[in-house]
């Protein structure tokens, strides 16, 4: 009887460790430091169309430390079981000025982004999906800010390093 | 000698509970108080009983049914405000995405990926009539019951308004 009475007391240590650790695990992966596997091709040149793994981190966002040019990872407005990868354009209050056929400058349109929104968009304009067909997004669907990749580009190399956070640039081609 | 040690293990037992609480408050469930008149009758009836006019009622709210994101109409849910992220609001879902809702003005179709939100308390109530649909990747989890004051306890019913919504779910056999 007393040798059930140790086990079961030594399972009960080692389940309340394996729990704290757990939970320890998510308070980090979901308001420190989490890292995220993202692909497609909407945000080339910037993240490749094979995958990238890249570490996002969750504070900036709830501080509000957020601006133009940032990556971002937000929850898709249109499937919320999706996350997205994106760059912020604009902040609420700004103006923005867009085209949603890229290839034809000339019918653009402007709009203010209202308050709690931002604006975000792919790098790579022709095949993103973002606020030029969604609209503003909601602020509170952010969730948080990448600001480093770590991938296997090729066998031969790793791309390790910071992912360049510069302003939206116009590509045009003619 | 003694004190430091007694300090640290405080600490040590502090963070851990917090880890645990936030975790379970996460994933699981959590308590949450509510304030305003919105959802007259269902929450804070303000009633001329003592009990209804001294403290907000308090509520259940799950988390177990952000893994699916699967909601049904008159769902009470809590979400971010589009406008504030910091705000949350508690409304119920009168549509959800795919169906048409009647306002005063216009019949509006809900688009893939958001929900339409209405407080009962029609009156008082800033409701997606104001801010338009919601996206679902904002809502932060389901009412289920009422917690506070003792004598309202029990569950939150689904009360759905048939006459208003036309919902693709509920295909016509005409």
């Amino acid at each position: 009887m007393r040798q059930w009475r140790i086990i079961a007391k030594e399972a009960m240590t080692r389940a309340s460790i394996i729990g704290k650790f757990l939970c320890l695990l998510h308070v980090t992966d979901a308001y420190v430091l989490s890292s995220n596997h993202v692909l497609g091709p909407s945000m080339l040149p910037t993240l490749n169309i094979t995958g990238d793994v890249v570490l996002v981190e969750h504070l900036s966002h709830r501080l509000g430390k957020l601006g133009s040019g940032d990556l971002v990872l937000v929850r898709s407005p249109l499937d919320p079981k999706k996350t997205l990868t994106k760059r912020i354009v604009a902040m609420e209050g700004d103006k923005v000025t867009f085209s949603l056929d890229s290839t034809r400058s000339h019918n653009s349109r402007s709009l203010v982004v209202p308050k709690g929104h931002v604006w975000i968009q792919g790098d790579n304009l022709y095949v993103s999906r973002d606020s030029r067909h969604f609209g503003p997004l909601p602020y509170g669907l952010i969730e948080g800010k990448v600001f480093m990749r770590v991938s296997n580009v090729n066998a031969n190399s790793i791309a390790f390093g910071f992912v360049p956070q510069n302003e939206f640039n116009h590509i045009y081609w003619n | 000698m003694g004190t430091p040690s007694i300090l640290w293990s405080i600490t040590k037992k502090c963070f851990t509970v917090g880890v645990i609480t936030l975790t379970v408050s996460d994933l699981f469930a959590s308590i949450v108080p509510v304030r305003g008149a919105s959802m007259s009758p269902t929450f804070n009836p303000k009633t001329n009983s003592l009990f209804d006019s001294l403290s907000d009622d308090r509520v259940l709210v799950e988390k177990l049914c952000l893994r699916n994101y699967k909601f049904s109409h008159g769902d009470v849910i809590v979400f971010s405000s589009p406008n504030n992220h910091k705000e949350k609001h508690v409304k119920r879902i009168v549509g959800l995405p795919g169906d048409w809702v009647g306002t005063i003005y216009d019949v509006v179709h809900i688009p893939e990926g958001h929900c339409w939100v209405e407080g009962d308390n029609s009156a008082s109530s800033l409701d997606s009539r104001s801010f338009g649909p919601v996206p679902l990747g904002l809502v932060k989890g389901r009412v289920t019951h009422v917690l506070w004051p003792p004598h309202r306890v029990g569950t939150v019913d689904r009360k759905t308004s048939q006459n208003r919504v036309s919902s693709s779910s509920s295909a016509s056999k005409f």
